[in-house]
């Protein structure tokens, strides 16, 4: 069991039956009152976030979570495949997992796989991911004012907003969390 | 004149310098004078004033913002001496490891040399005002064991000062002073600035009871002798979400945390929070037309709660059973106990003038003067950085 004492960012706790993850937390004292550890704590499951007042003395269940590396295969049918490197043993997770980012994801693509009780329940990707641009209009001369974008298709078939100046076969990196541009990366 | 410090930049024989203290100038080589025309000088970079790199060796480390507090926090010290000095107050410095750290039923003391070290210096500080001294004050470490976050740390620097044959009026008037005063000293302005607010501490500041405040914000009548359970039945209507069997002061604090203290910390002004509920009077005395209320006030400036004051309790008798209260609660809690200081009771026997006394974050203080939003901020070292 935790107490007050274990309380830190990222620690997995187990409440009604719910795997939770304390994304925030702040020692409260009133003056010649009892303290507290004001937490908020994520869902693992759904994502929704919840604010508990936990006393000193009072404890918190672990969660039986873990982390593994694994590598992206393939899609099939709205459904991802990882694999996990170490013992080649497959997970199937659905892509709504990942959200809109699923569409950037190619092939071998190291990712965090979050397991509940043995049961894959969410997927990270790295941050930032490199990918070439496969299809874009070049952009128009004299539109260049302010920050202007233009549509470009990357290799995994998704399409992100990039300015103007980026040309088919550029590499650009996009931030896997917005879905977002982020930079030309020049190819060595 | 001379310069001393890290050369930022060098053109010709002029040096760009940043002293130890943090301060730029520009150095010439010797034999230029003040006055002197040099002509076709290249300028290899100019910096603005803390635009400026950070010092990138080992032993420079200490960062920028981190030097200036701890000036700040040196010029604080030496207006708060002054302050007192010129109100003709006594510094004394009494021990910092006792065998009685206090029974406060929520505060733990941290060990050491077979003792504990002091969680406030009251008791002997107490002492003194019955051993004669009529105006004394105290900067000092205290310790709390397990204090650790935005606004606590578990060492930290206490500003104590007592006023015997005085009431608490006269103390809430040292408080506005106190801080106006640091505040000036440190910043230059009469303003906190502090999270894009800007909020003045020219005294006098409002004043407002802990009945009205709960009235006003909670939405709570608090009677002051109502039992546990029905305070509970109160904080409940109020929105607050309590356990049934939650003690007095656990219920009070929950509805005072949720709904009272994020309104003190919105308002544009500081606030004198008084007349607190006899079941929180701690070491204060109760009034004498009221019996349900305590002499105690806390000074709240942008959210952060600054400093507590009681009129004392000078009455050794009710002291004692109140000590014993409080072993009994630290009991039940499964806390360690501490002993009663038998010398505090002692002196309280041979007559304590009526005093009024208060302890002030001196950290707290400077956070606000420097507009820092924590503790760590103005310290020379937390205790994650040992």
């Amino acid at each position: 069991m935790y107490d007050t004492s274990d309380i830190r960012k990222g620690l997995k706790v187990l409440m009604d039956g719910n795997p939770w993850t304390i994304i925030e937390f702040q020692f409260v004292k009133p003056g010649k009152g009892a303290a507290f550890t004001r937490t908020v704590f994520k869902n693992l499951l759904n994502g929704k976030t919840k604010e508990m007042n936990i006393r000193s003395g009072e404890k918190l269940e672990p969660a039986n979570v873990d982390q593994r590396e694994m590598q992206f295969l393939y899609k099939e049918a709205g459904d991802l495949v990882l694999m996990d490197q170490s013992n080649y043993e497959q997970v199937t997770v659905s892509a709504e997992m990942v959200g809109k980012a699923a569409d950037l994801m190619k092939d071998n693509l190291p990712c965090t796989v979050l397991f509940f009780n043995e049961r894959a329940i969410d997927v990270t990707l790295p941050t930032f991911i490199f990918l070439e641009v496969t299809a874009s209009e070049p952009g128009v001369r004299g539109d260049t004012s302010g920050n202007v974008q233009k549509p470009a298709t990357v290799e995994t078939g998704a399409e992100v907003m990039v300015p103007l100046f980026i040309r088919i076969g550029d590499t650009i990196k996009i931030d896997t969390r917005t879905h977002e541009y982020v930079e030309r990366v020049n190819k060595l | 004149m001379s310069a001393r410090g890290r050369v930022l930049a060098v053109n010709g024989g002029i040096a760009i310098v940043r002293s130890e203290r943090g301060e730029v100038h520009v150095a010439a080589q010797p034999g230029w004078r003040a006055g002197d025309l040099i002509d076709d000088l290249a300028v290899v970079r100019a910096y603005d004033a803390g635009d400026y790199p950070e010092p990138t060796t080992e032993v420079a480390r200490m960062p920028r913002p981190r030097i200036e507090a701890l000036h700040a926090r040196a010029k604080a010290l030496a207006a708060l001496r002054a302050f007192f000095s010129a109100r003709e107050f006594v510094e004394v410095e009494t021990p910092l490891l006792v065998g009685s750290p206090g029974l406060e039923i929520h505060l733990d003391a941290v060990t050491a040399g077979g003792g504990y070290l002091i969680t406030s210096p009251e008791y002997q500080m107490k002492r003194l005002l019955a051993g004669g001294f009529e105006r004394i004050y105290q900067v000092c470490r205290c310790f709390r064991a397990g204090e650790e976050g935005p606004h606590h740390s578990s060492e930290f620097t206490m500003v104590e000062w007592y006023r015997a044959y005085a009431d608490l009026d006269a103390i809430i008037k040292d408080t506005e002073a106190l801080v106006h005063t640091v505040v000036r000293a440190v910043s230059g302005s009469s303003a906190v600035k502090i999270g894009g607010r800007s909020i003045d501490v020219t005294p006098p500041w409002p004043r407002m009871s802990v009945r009205e405040a709960m009235r006003r914000w909670a939405g709570i009548e608090l009677a002051g002798d109502e039992s546990a359970a029905e305070l509970v039945a109160k904080v409940r209507i109020a929105g607050v979400g309590v356990a049934d069997d939650t003690a007095w002061d656990d219920a009070f604090f929950a509805a005072f945390l949720a709904k009272v203290e994020p309104a003190i910390a919105a308002l544009e002004q500081p606030l004198i929070l008084e007349d607190w509920p006899a079941p929180l009077a701690a070491l204060a005395k109760r009034k004498p037309t009221d019996p349900l209320t305590a002499l105690r006030f806390e000074a709240y400036v942008a959210g952060i709660e600054l400093a507590n004051a009681f009129g004392e309790l000078t009455d050794p008798v009710e002291q004692r059973a109140r000590f014993v209260d409080d072993q009994r609660i630290r009991r039940d809690r499964s806390r360690e106990v501490y002993p009663i200081d038998e010398k505090l009771l002692a002196a309280l026997a041979e007559g304590l003038p009526p005093s009024a006394g208060i302890a002030l974050g001196f950290d707290r203080l400077v956070m606000l003067a420097t507009g820092s939003d924590s503790i760590a901020q103005v310290l020379a070292f937390t205790a994650a950085e040992l």
